[in-house]
């Protein structure tokens, strides 16, 4: 282990916590950050397992985003070194999303991995963060407003019929709960990410504004240290005056550059952090290099909300889907690429009617990945890729737009082309189906009384 | 005036989604001096950010020049949430290509 973190240890109270991955399950934790991080004397090991990034999908269709062996194996890691030590150990947003069969199945692996290597008696809690359209729609009808986050106009009743599964967004609330009746292992749903982390630094009495900060900087990992490596263990300490970060791989450092840098990290402004209950205000934060590997933190403080409002997330089913692929050299069919594709999505019309159906043209090339905001979509490349998407409420007719759209771009009619043998090329003389489209229908916040009425929580018994 | 690209100047130039509805753009710099010279040239201002992307100052929600990670972060709103049939940069992990290319004048 390196001196500076053996010795770092002060004789003023403080919470140790390490985290070992910035999305649990999403890429596996590598072991040997871990290690030095269990040998560091944490007071608990903590991980965030969601994340919005991955899309509407893996909520709409309550799956997860990756196979259950990686979550078993950042679980098993982490429970193994958690009951070893005797410490707590938090996952927040199971499974991706946090919605409850995410949180169930994280629950039912730990009861099989503290089976399985035998692990003694210890307490199991968990709680849930869907909220049923049902309760929100009578939330709504009783005169809720149910406000729009980044400029969304408030929820109506459409969007909400729009919508397949909605979980809020809890804050400490229920960690601190389910630690108070003596949780040792805590499975918790959707959450914020920094609260998984403040949650047990409040209970012990320390600062909320460092709690919070301290979350925010270690939910991620290594992501707040230098060089660039994900999926290693960091360790952060809160203090009463203080928090200190710690990189825990020998290659990387947290330098006032990587912790200020990954304060501002996924979010629109650098200075402020919204989660149920509240916010803290960065504007004041004072960085310093404490350590060769250690950054301490001092200056942010905390906002306690007038009202408490929760974050909602909902997704909801657009419909089926297929894709098709093909591409196009002749740069002349480049050059008059969208009359192709409009000759196509005619030809879809004509056989199947202007609506019920949607296709979607994404040109590699020219302005697949940023669209409109393309400076260069005037000078596409010397060939393209053109990936065709149809939705519609059927397999059957999704699979029969895109083959319409796919195949008809092949028979497009371009007055001055020389080659009249075909338009473009196939990878593939077919179209594949894909996983249903969703779309993000609820990113908006909710009035609450509690800041525990969302979010049931549970403590049960698992291993030997 | 000589210039080079932003691309050799910033030590990191990086996208990604801010929530499901907008796209966060980090510029960050090794050397206080280098970002000091983009910020007051002007290139990455507010009105240097809609004529990269073609867009309206009303498309960026948030602008912030924070100095203690010697950055520039701009924020824009998505024209639809991520993850939406056609969008093909789910993370918004993409989008800061345009900037590297950049000419910053006077370097």
């Amino acid at each position: 282990m390196p001196v500076s973190i053996q010795q770092r240890r002060s004789a003023e109270p403080s919470l140790r916590i390490v985290c070992p991955n910035g999305h649990l399950g999403f890429a596996p934790i590598k072991p040997g950050s871990f290690a030095i991080g269990c040998a560091a004397e944490p007071d608990l090991i903590c991980a965030d397992s969601g994340s919005c990034d991955v899309g509407p999908g893996p909520l709409g269709a309550d799956i997860s985003s990756s196979p259950r062996q990686w979550q078993v194996q950042d679980l098993e890691a982490m429970l193994l070194a958690s009951r070893r030590l005797g410490v707590p150990m938090i996952i927040g947003s199971a499974g991706d999303t946090g919605s409850n069969s995410r949180v169930d199945l994280f629950v039912e692996i730990i009861r099989e991995l503290a089976l399985k290597h035998r692990v003694p008696k210890f307490r199991l809690g968990h709680f849930y963060s869907e909220i049923a359209k049902d309760e929100l729609r009578r939330r709504m009808i009783s005169g809720e407003t149910v406000e729009g986050l980044d400029g969304r106009p408030a929820l109506d009743f459409a969007t909400l019929n729009a919508t397949d599964r909605i979980v809020a967004v809890a804050g400490i609330h229920p960690y601190i709960k389910l630690l108070d009746a003596g949780a040792d292992v805590i499975i918790g749903g959707r959450s914020s990410d920094c609260a998984i982390f403040a949650a047990p630094a409040i209970r012990d009495g320390f600062p909320p504004a460092l709690a919070y900060f301290g979350g925010k900087i270690l939910e991620c990992a290594s992501f707040c240290a230098e060089p660039y490596a994900a999926k290693e263990s960091v360790l952060g300490e809160i203090t009463m005056d203080d928090f200190k970060v710690t990189a825990l791989l020998p290659e990387q450092r947290c330098t006032i550059a990587s912790v200020a840098g990954h304060a501002m990290y996924e979010r629109a402004n650098p200075f402020y952090e919204h989660f149920l209950g509240g916010h803290i205000d960065m504007r004041d934060c004072r960085y310093e290099q404490y350590d060769e590997r250690t950054v301490r933190i001092t200056g942010p403080r905390y906002v306690a909300a007038d009202e408490l409002r929760v974050k909602l997330e909902g997704s909801g089913k657009i419909g089926e889907r297929f894709v098709g692929i093909v591409g196009v050299r002749d740069p002349y069919t480049i050059a008059h690429i969208d009359e192709v594709i409009a000759w196509a999505r005619r030809q879809a019309e004509e056989q199947l009617g202007p609506g019920g159906w949607e296709l979607h043209f994404t040109v590699y090339g020219r302005d697949a990945i940023l669209g409109e905001l393309e400076p260069l979509k005037a000078s596409p490349a010397h060939e393209l890729g053109i990936v065709v998407q149809a939705i519609a409420p059927t397999r059957e007719l999704a699979e029969e737009a895109c083959m319409i759209g796919t195949r008809q771009m092949f028979y497009a009619r371009l007055p001055e082309v020389k080659g009249t043998a075909g338009g473009i090329a196939f990878l593939l003389d077919e179209v594949m189906p894909a996983s249903p489209a969703y779309r993000w229908t609820i990113n908006h916040t909710l009035r609450l009384d509690d800041p525990l009425e969302l979010f049931p929580t549970l403590l049960t018994e698992a291993g030997v | 005036m000589p210039s080079r690209p932003l691309s050799e100047i910033a030590k990191t130039i990086r996208s990604k989604n801010a929530g499901v509805d907008r796209i966060t753009f980090d510029v960050i710099f090794a050397a206080r001096a280098d970002y000091d010279h983009v910020r007051h040239s002007g290139v990455l201002s507010r009105a240097g950010v809609c004529r990269i992307f073609g867009i309206d100052d009303a498309r960026i929600t948030d602008y912030v020049e924070f100095d203690p990670a010697l950055a520039i972060k701009f924020t824009i709103r998505r024209k639809r949430p991520s993850g939406s049939p056609g969008d093909a940069d789910i993370f918004g992990s993409q989008h800061y290509g345009p900037l590297l290319g950049i000419q910053v004048p006077g370097m």
